[in-house]
């Protein structure tokens, strides 16, 4: 068996967990589970976006020994992508931002109906 | 029956498109563009060891100032939604305590834990970490301490002050850019401090903007938690 790069490990375990997200947020019934498959499917696509910026034998992008070690010391040939882990930075708040709002939601759900069955909330369903 | 078929359906046709792109995937072997541009010019430009600070606050700085805006219509949105009408923000509830282990060992990690967060936000420019990072941090250390001790009260005045004071910095920083550098949230100030490359006081204004937005962050957080502890009186 060949031996996996660390960008496709990256990338296989980034689309398993989108998936597992998705069939959580499908057929999960309790409200807080959805919100945690809605977390766990927004953690693989930050893993995706992070391992597409892999660079083949680099290193994180953080200039220190690691990078003056090298015989030519060329920062180029050294660092992975810093780009998609600066936009990661951005979803990961987003992402937080969101999930804080849900768990407000779910509360307000809670008090509500003091139930966090999703089929419980069949007000708008005709 | 039919709904279990058709969300087997949903994750067969994103197993289907993952797996074709999975195949497809080259890795990179140079960087090109813009990436080359960061590394090649990062350190002699901006003067940040992690390259990523760089790009976050000095590069594409603006887009973290609309992060930061984001978590703060977050905290006023939560607050908004969970306000508490008079009567219930007087009830006062008493929780049952936690566990003597919980107590014990929150009074030892607590302080490291702020320690570190503030570590962690100091060093963002040099090391992996940052404003948001050491926030979140931050906020764990609070979360702690209310699981610890449900009955304790944040009080509201002072995460209020700290978050916009330092949410008020950072765009006066990023003025002072305007003034002394070139442009708005310019970080380097035209060259002029950028201290020496990968020490503590190094890369201009980025330690200062990044422990004010770790800061802020931390504030906000807590504000949330504390919203969601608030609720709790609610009946």
């Amino acid at each position: 068996m060949e031996t996996l790069e660390l960008g496709k490990i990256g990338l296989l375990i980034g689309f398993l967990l989108v998936i597992v997200g998705f069939w959580g947020i499908l057929q999960q019934k309790n409200i807080i589970k959805i919100i945690v498959s809605f977390t766990i499917l927004n953690t693989g696509i930050n893993l995706v976006m992070v391992a597409l910026g892999y660079v083949k034998g680099h290193t994180a992008p953080i200039i220190d020994s690691s990078v003056s070690q090298l015989e030519n010391h060329n920062v180029l040939n050294a660092i992975v992508d810093p780009v998609p882990q600066a936009l990661v930075l951005t979803a990961i708040v987003i992402g937080f931002g969101v999930t804080a709002l849900l768990l407000a939601y779910a509360m307000k759900l809670f008090k509500a109906k003091k139930s966090l069955e999703i089929n419980d909330f069949n007000d708008l369903k005709w | 029956m039919l709904r279990n078929f058709l969300i087997a359906l949903v994750l067969a046709s994103f197993g289907f498109i993952f797996y074709n792109l999975y195949n497809s995937y080259e890795p990179q072997t140079e960087l090109t563009g813009i990436a080359a541009h960061y590394a090649e010019n990062g350190a002699s430009e901006v003067g940040a060891a992690n390259l990523v600070t760089a790009v976050v606050v000095s590069y594409r700085s603006f887009d973290t100032l609309g992060e930061i805006t984001i978590l703060f219509l977050t905290a006023a949105i939560i607050s908004f939604f969970l306000k508490l009408s008079k009567e219930d923000e007087e009830r006062v509830i008493i929780h049952r305590g936690t566990s003597e282990l919980l107590k014990t060992a929150s009074q030892l990690l607590i302080p490291l834990m702020f320690l570190f967060g503030i570590y962690v936000f100091i060093n963002g420019h040099l090391t992996p970490g940052g404003g948001f990072q050491g926030g979140a941090i931050i906020a764990s250390a609070v979360v702690l301490a209310i699981m610890a001790n449900p009955n304790m009260t944040i009080n509201h005045n002072v995460i209020i002050w700290v978050e916009s004071i330092s949410g008020v910095s950072v765009v006066l920083i990023g003025v002072l850019g305007i003034v002394l550098g070139g442009g708005f949230l310019d970080s380097t100030l035209d060259g002029y401090g950028l201290g020496e490359f990968g020490t503590i006081f190094s890369a201009g204004t980025i330690p200062i903007i990044y422990s004010l937005v770790g800061l802020k962050v931390g504030a906000e957080l807590s504000n949330i938690l504390n919203m969601y502890q608030k609720s709790q009186k609610e009946v």
